[in-house]
């Protein structure tokens, strides 16, 4: 057999010596904030970077110098970079390692802002808020549905399915009553039928549930898409033209500068998405709910012994995972576009990715599913701004980013210990 | 369409529907209306009779029933049928009308129906094995023998670069790994196989073998960072190979656009074509599309068999996907069997998507040059019971649907997407034998055993 110098065993070592996670991500957050004073220092304009607080270039804005913001904010995130290599108290760790990549991005954003064509050098905050929450909505009810079912230890890949299943159904049936509550009830139906075929082949029948979760995405590509053909395409009037729900303004709160307009006057979707997260962080941390839901997901011969109806509360959090999935397809076809083929597009994944990023949390989740949003919001801006940097490899950044989560490098991610193994009483 | 259009499609009952339900009458089962239009009864009913019989005969019969592969399989394609058939009907308002008086008149309920779903199954069969009227066609020298063959020629084309793909998950999921990257693996095998075929001034022959082993590498690469992280840092390789996925879309969607890739003469997204001298020869004349792709593919299968069951490696691998535990005690490196794993999983992706550019499917890159061959080649392997011959027998039926699919759309009108549902069906159904064998209350077969699982959570 081989004999390779390597060890065959892959565990995070126990004595880590002097090169710690946290001095590791130190050297590395140095290094990017040495890139980013010299690079983007020297790639920046003269010009001055507006950020504007409004929709478009009018009004208050921050302004600083292109190049010495690049060179500025690049110098924080090499001190940040420094702090952790020199050593710093543990509940340190998070706050600075924050500070440094929020300099980085900034450093970043100074040179990206102050290079745009001429009359191009600003970046309208409101507009960059609002897009980050509404491209993160989404991915914020997938990876929602994805918390709801893994912590109870049922493997979710099927959130694309349940979502493109629930803006299907949702415009369908929104169309046919023309009434955007029937068409919510119907999203959210068609998300828990996903889920419900996913919960009874894994859990009664014991099929693998990364491979159901595969099969079930392709098999509502495949039905969504027969449908959409056959019904939606011959008479759009009837079948794909549901109404949808106006932004409600809420009071007092709207009126917060910069974060009143981009936050506080959208629809029902952002605010029950965001609803939906405190709701399950306090239901899965402080609720018997919660209690159960997780020692199923952890160790369920355990919670079996002590009297937990271990396949019940399974069967139950996956068709909640696919109603919460479901209403989030909704959000697209109630609120902002008409159905059209396959329309969630890999955004089912990117939920996947905010789950395991945000580690199995619903605000980790969150924050996850607010950096992808607005990574693939800036792609945007940039674009629109003729940035050098293409839009592709920004669009890469979640998977990317989820990558190197998983492969360690960024901190050590554990799924729930019973995630993905079917429980056979006994 | 290599086809002549023929003048609406003829009296559909003359030949079966479909592979499986010609299977069924060859079982002795006569009645196919119910078959395809009225689920619950087709269901329902019994076996051929078990008549007292010579033991031989009665032995047949007996496994007949039973809860083995091939009958689970083909009761699988059975019900993905009788389902796909009632999509059809609920989804054509024409025929759904008349159920709403089908207490009055039934007979209007059933023969248009009938008449949908046996039509559309027909061309599903006659797209992609045989189609008579170009048989008799061609007998009366109104067509070439071209004609004859072509349904079989769009099957085996479509089915070449799945049985690459279906090999890859298949040998990942023997080693205990499951590949879903074989979508990415092909994709940036596409693109190096693409590169190499504009790119490279080679002779003929010579370029042929550069560009499709620049694909089998492209794939290689793709299949060792899951593979090192795997091995290295225990990364999930489910997880990784999904976001890589992505990763190498968004890669191929930005290199089609870069320049001395794209076409100078065109604006939209697609790169120049790969030279001549580096396609895949077509094997019937330039009529028809099969290529020497399936050839490969077949060569492909049986190198994969042998590795699996004849190789010190394959024995490795097998030994690592049983148990690695055990596999590490008897002295074989997990970390080094994992990597290769994954590195063989990925050629074999890569040689999938060389296929789909150097074939005759496509001749340049443009986004969606790869198709979904990745994500059915995770079906194939399933269907094939993750064994080479089986893989390959399975990509040939998903060759099939798919050949026969576009028939079944140009000339019904039936969507095309109605073959991925029939894919996506099949495959559940045999992913959960206890449930097929439950419907139609089959005996537990003797010796055969039924996997129903086969990777470990995250």
């Amino acid at each position: 057999m081989s004999t390779m110098a390597v060890p065959d065993i892959a565990v995070a070592p126990v004595d880590e010596g002097f090169w710690t996670r946290s001095r590791k991500v130190g050297l590395t957050l140095l290094a990017l904030g040495l890139l980013s004073a010299v690079l983007f220092g020297a790639l920046a304009t003269d010009q001055q970077a507006r950020f504007t607080l409004s929709d478009d270039a009018a009004g208050a804005a921050l302004e600083i110098n292109g190049t010495i913001g690049a060179i500025l904010f690049g110098i924080i995130t090499i001190a940040a970079g420094a702090a952790l290599l020199a050593g710093v108290p543990k509940r340190w760790f998070l706050p600075v390692l924050g500070v440094g990549l929020v300099a980085f991005v900034l450093s970043f954003l100074c040179w990206q802002v102050s290079a745009a064509p001429a009359g191009q050098n600003f970046m309208p905050l409101v507009n960059i808020i609002r897009g980050t929450f509404i491209l993160a909505l989404p991915l914020i009810f997938g990876a929602l549905a994805g918390v709801l079912c893994e912590r109870s230890g049922v493997v979710n890949v099927a959130i694309e399915g349940q979502l493109l299943m629930g803006a299907f159904s949702g415009a369908l049936f929104g169309s046919i009553s023309g009434s955007v509550w029937v068409g919510l009830v119907a999203a959210a139906i068609g998300g828990a039928f996903i889920s419900l075929l996913l919960a009874v082949f894994a859990i009664r029948y014991l099929v693998d549930q990364v491979v159901m979760g595969i099969v079930l995405n392709l098999l509502a590509v495949g039905v969504t898409g027969f449908l959409y053909e056959r019904l939606m395409q011959t008479d759009a009037a009837k079948y794909n033209s549901a109404p949808r729900f106006s932004n409600w303004e809420i009071p007092l709160l709207k009126d917060i500068p910069v974060l009143g307009p981009a936050l506080f006057r959208g629809n029902i979707f952002l605010y029950l998405g965001l609803l939906l997260v405190l709701v399950i962080h306090i239901g899965l941390f402080r609720t018997r709910w919660g209690l159960r839901t997780r020692s199923v997901g952890e160790h369920p011969i355990a919670a079996d012994t002590l009297g937990v109806k271990v396949l019940r509360v399974r069967y139950r959090n996956v068709l909640l995972a696919g109603v919460v999935a479901g209403i989030g397809g909704a959000s697209y076809t109630l609120a902002l576009y008409s159905f059209t083929k396959n329309m969630i597009g890999g955004k089912g994944f990117i939920a996947l990715a905010a789950l395991i990023f945000g580690r199995w949390n619903p605000t980790g989740a969150l924050l996850a599913a607010l950096f992808f949003g607005f990574a693939d919001q800036l792609a945007t801006y940039l674009g629109a701004i003729n940035s050098v940097i293409p839009s592709q490899f920004l669009a890469m950044l979640p998977y990317l980013a989820t990558i190197l989560a998983v492969a360690g490098l960024v901190g050590r991610v554990r799924a729930p210990a019973a995630d993905g193994k079917p429980y056979i009483k006994g | 369409m290599t086809n002549p259009p023929t003048p609406q499609s003829g009296s559909p009952d003359k030949e079966p529907a479909s592979e499986a339900q010609a299977a069924q009458n060859a079982l002795g089962n006569t009645e196919r209306a119910e078959v395809a239009t009225e689920p619950d009864r087709s269901v329902a009913k019994p076996g051929p009779e078990p008549e007292p019989k010579p033991s031989l005969g009665r032995l047949f019969l007996d496994n007949l029933w039973a809860a083995n592969t091939f009958t689970v399989t083909l009761l699988s394609l059975v019900l993905a049928i009788v389902v796909g058939a009632v999509l059809m009907i609920i989804s054509d308002p024409e025929v759904l009308s008349t159920y709403s008086y089908i207490t009055s008149r039934p007979s209007d309920a059933i023969n248009s129906s009938w008449t949908l779903v046996s039509e559309a199954y027909a061309n599903l069969f006659k797209g992609s094995v045989f189609d008579p009227e170009a048989f008799s066609g061609w007998l009366d020298g109104a067509n070439g023998w071209q004609a004859v063959l072509a349904p079989i020629s769009e099957t085996l084309t479509y089915a070449a670069p799945l049985v690459f793909t279906g090999l890859s998950v298949a040998l990942a999921f023997r080693g205990g790994l499951f590949n879903i990257g074989a979508q990415g693996q092909a994709t940036i095998g596409v693109i190096m196989a693409a590169l190499a075929g504009f790119l490279l001034p080679l002779p003929p022959g010579l370029h042929l073998l550069v560009a499709v082993l620049a694909g089998a590498l492209g794939g290689a690469i793709w299949g060792f960072i899951p593979g090192i992280l795997k091995a290295r840092a225990g990364a999930h390789e489910v997880i990784n190979t999904i976001m890589l996925n992505y990763v190498a879309t968004y890669f191929l969607t930005w290199l089609i656009v870069q320049n001395g890739v794209q076409d100078p003469n065109r604006t939209d997204a697609i790169s120049k074509a790969v030279d001549t001298s580096a396609q895949l020869p077509r094997l019937l004349g330039d009529n028809l599309r099969v290529h020497a792709g399936i050839l490969l593919a077949v060569l492909a299968t049986w190198a994969v068999a042998w590795l699996l069951n004849r190789s010190t490696l394959g024995f490795e691998l097998r030994a690592v996907g049983a148990n690695p535990d055990a596999a590490r005690t008897a002295g074989i490196s997990v970390t080094r069997t994992y990597i290769l794993i994954m590195v063989f999983a990925g050629i074999l992706a890569g040689l999938g998507g060389s296929n789909m550019v150097l074939g005759s499917t496509a001749s340049a890159l443009t986004p969606l040059v790869v198709a979904q061959i990745g994500f059915d080649g995770i079906l194939v392997a399933l269907l094939g019971r993750v064994k080479p011959w089986g893989v390959l027998l399975a990509a040939l039926l998903f060759g099939a649907l798919q050949a026969g699919g576009n028939r079944m759309q140009s000339y019904s009108g039936i969507s095309l997407e109605l073959v991925t549902v029939l894919q996506a069906l099949i495959v559940i159904f045999i992913a959960a034998p206890a449930l097929v064998k439950a419907i139609f209350q089959l005996r537990a077969a003797r010796a055969a055993r039924l996997q129903t699982s086969l990777a470990k959570g995250w």
